[in-house]
């Protein structure tokens, strides 16, 4: 196992895992929790790592971060605005803000497709650069990111939990109930989404920060990665208690990078990575659904064979 | 109380579709009045509801609720002092959200709730919900945590109706909300209804299609066709009227005779 996955393998896996699985929370508020299919994910992940490599190459490598969750703020609110002021569909609302998103990102990264941040200070250079032995140089990226996720993890949990997080919750679960409880939905929808934009846009931040570049076509396919991590999450962690759903998400993106590293390890060519995400995400969605399935024919064929058992018996009676 | 004059509202208008919901709509409510409604489908009984409650606005005519005008007052300021129950007992609760959580959202409309909007759910909070619940007698109390999902569909009417009147209301909006449940869970939930509005003195409306419910319930009964109130029964004439009387009266009303088999049906039951 140490020759085919080395723990440097499985290293990175943990730690870009940790990074896309603030999407897959991102995910979880507005799709688990508001039911709404946001799909300006994508640029929105771009425009956090663009707005937050602007600032980092400015010197600011810590500003960047809530820099690039602003960005996210605003570009929520705008799909937000579309949807509840002006009856937008939620998917649509989501294509439009991402696609506008596109010329946005185009125009923070100067007009050029990509910007690259190398030689400039990041935070996660800058941590590294706190201790000089062999072990901090290795885990100092893990140990950041893990301390960001668990925050952001504890937050969540604690936001959901308040009477502005419970509206939410309920304006995702009964928007009948919603209407008579003196909640305006079209108030917690808005901040439902500004809070998930936020995570998406700390995302692209520290991936931005992490590989030291950033490139227009970053975030093309993130909301198919952050999905299959968030069903890969519920699948593993069930869909009970609040603070085991948000740790789900976690382990749903890590399980995902590793499955990912895998097959970079089978050394399958990089034209077909993108079908094999697809297939990942197509298995991880069908696998309860498939599980039940084969019980049920199971089942099936077990009952004929009794019938089918039971009219011999008569039959030689 | 409340105060509605002239109001109308049509769907659909200039399409083949169009239906007059609600033509002239006049009623006046006093304080503490538990008036019953009754009408065939599509009388605009619902709609009515739905105009109060601030689903839609209304094409023309005001509202008015305890002197301040609500015709254009969006719906969810409405219902910090409306209570509403659906005839679908899932329509009231979030059923993902366990009964503490359901009742702190209903909570949010207690004027002296506050704390802000970072507040969590408080022990003198959860000591009160507990000491509702168990007013409903069915041992909700013991399972504050539970998702609202796994209780019966009785359970969660209960339920609804104690979140609605958590905070009591100006006025309680009641449709058809025992119709969906089974006969002695629906007596159970009517019983409680009854308890709480004598109780607090809450004014109510109350769509029924039993017409022994539309005459006992209340000291008011109210007649519905094509959108508006054809009869509006009180007092002394009403305790002296029977079923018959109320099926002819609507007769004479409506100028054609009831055809809903449900009220019908429920009348044979009753008698």
């Amino acid at each position: 196992m140490t020759g085919f996955l080395t723990a440097g393998i499985i290293r990175t896996a943990l730690e870009v895992g940790l990074i896309y699985s603030l999407v897959a929370l991102s995910l979880f508020i507005s799709y688990s929790i508001l039911n709404i299919c946001d799909l300006s994910t994508d640029g929105c992940y771009t425009l956090g790592c663009a707005v937050g490599a602007i600032v980092t190459i400015a010197g600011h490598p810590f500003l960047a971060i809530p820099a690039a969750m602003l960005a996210g703020i605003c570009s929520g609110y705008v799909t937000a605005l579309l949807q509840t002021k002006f009856g937008v569909e939620s998917i649509l609302a989501g294509i439009i803000v991402n696609t506008g998103l596109y010329t946005v990102n185009l125009a923070v990264m100067g007009f050029s497709s990509n910007v690259s941040i190398f030689g400039t200070d990041t935070i996660f250079s800058i941590f590294k650069n706190l201790n000089s032995s062999g072990f901090w140089k290795d885990w100092c990226s893990l140990i950041l990111l893990t301390a960001i996720v668990v925050t952001v993890c504890f937050l969540i949990k604690w936001f959901l939990g308040t009477t502005l997080g419970l509206s939410i919750r309920a304006t995702g679960d009964s928007p009948a109930m919603v209407r008579a409880s003196s909640i305006n939905p079209l108030f917690t929808i808005t901040v439902g989404l500004c809070c998930s934009n936020a995570l998406t846009g700390l995302a692209g931040c520290l991936i931005g920060q992490y590989n030291k570049t950033c490139d227009i076509n970053l975030g093309t396919g993130m909301v198919t990665i952050a999905l299959a991590s968030l069903v890969i999450g519920e699948t593993l962690m069930g869909k009970g208690r609040m603070m085991f759903r948000i740790l789900g998400m976690v382990v749903g993106s890590c399980f995902y990078r590793f499955i990912i590293s895998i097959a970079l390890r089978l050394n399958v060519p990089t034209e077909a990575f993108k079908l094999v995400s697809a297939v990942i995400v197509a298995i991880a969605i069908a696998a309860p659904r498939a599980k039940q399935l084969i019980a049920f024919k199971h089942k099936q064929m077990q009952a004929f064979q009794e019938r089918k058992n039971m009219r011999g018996d008569k039959a030689d009676a | 109380m409340l105060k509605i004059e002239h109001v109308f509202k049509t769907f659909n208008t200039g399409t083949v579709n169009e239906k007059k919901a609600l033509t002239d709509l006049n009623l006046e409510l006093n304080d503490g009045d538990f008036a019953t409604i009754i009408g065939s489908n599509g009388a605009g009984k619902s709609t009515m509801f739905n105009a109060i409650a601030g689903s839609f606005y209304t094409d023309s005519g005001f509202i008015e609720l305890d002197g301040e005008d609500i015709t254009f007052t969006p719906e969810h300021t409405r219902s910090r002092y409306i209570g509403r129950l659906f005839q679908d007992p899932l329509m009231g609760t979030a059923p993902h959200m366990t009964i503490e959580e359901n009742l702190s959202v209903a909570y949010l409309r207690a004027s002296e709730h506050k704390r802000g909007i970072f507040s969590h759910v408080s022990k003198s909070d959860r000591d009160k919900f507990r000491e509702q619940l168990s007013l409903l007698d069915m041992g909700l109390e013991n399972r504050m945590n539970t998702p609202v999902g796994l209780l019966s569909g009785g359970q969660r009417q209960a339920l609804t109706l104690l979140m609605a009147t958590m905070v009591t209301p100006k006025l309680l909006m009641l449709d058809e909300h025992t119709a969906a449940l089974d006969p002695s869970t629906a007596a159970k939930v009517l019983d409680l209804t009854k308890k709480i509005i004598k109780e607090r003195n809450i004014s109510c409306l109350m769509v029924t299609h039993n017409m022994n419910q539309a005459l006992e319930l209340g000291n008011r009964t109210l007649m519905m066709n094509n959108g508006n109130i054809v009869f509006d029964v009180a007092g002394e004439e009403r305790s002296h009227m029977t079923i018959n009387d109320l099926l002819n009266k609507f007769e004479e009303n409506a100028g054609k005779a009831l055809n809903n088999d449900r009220i019908l049906l429920s009348t044979k039951e009753g008698v």
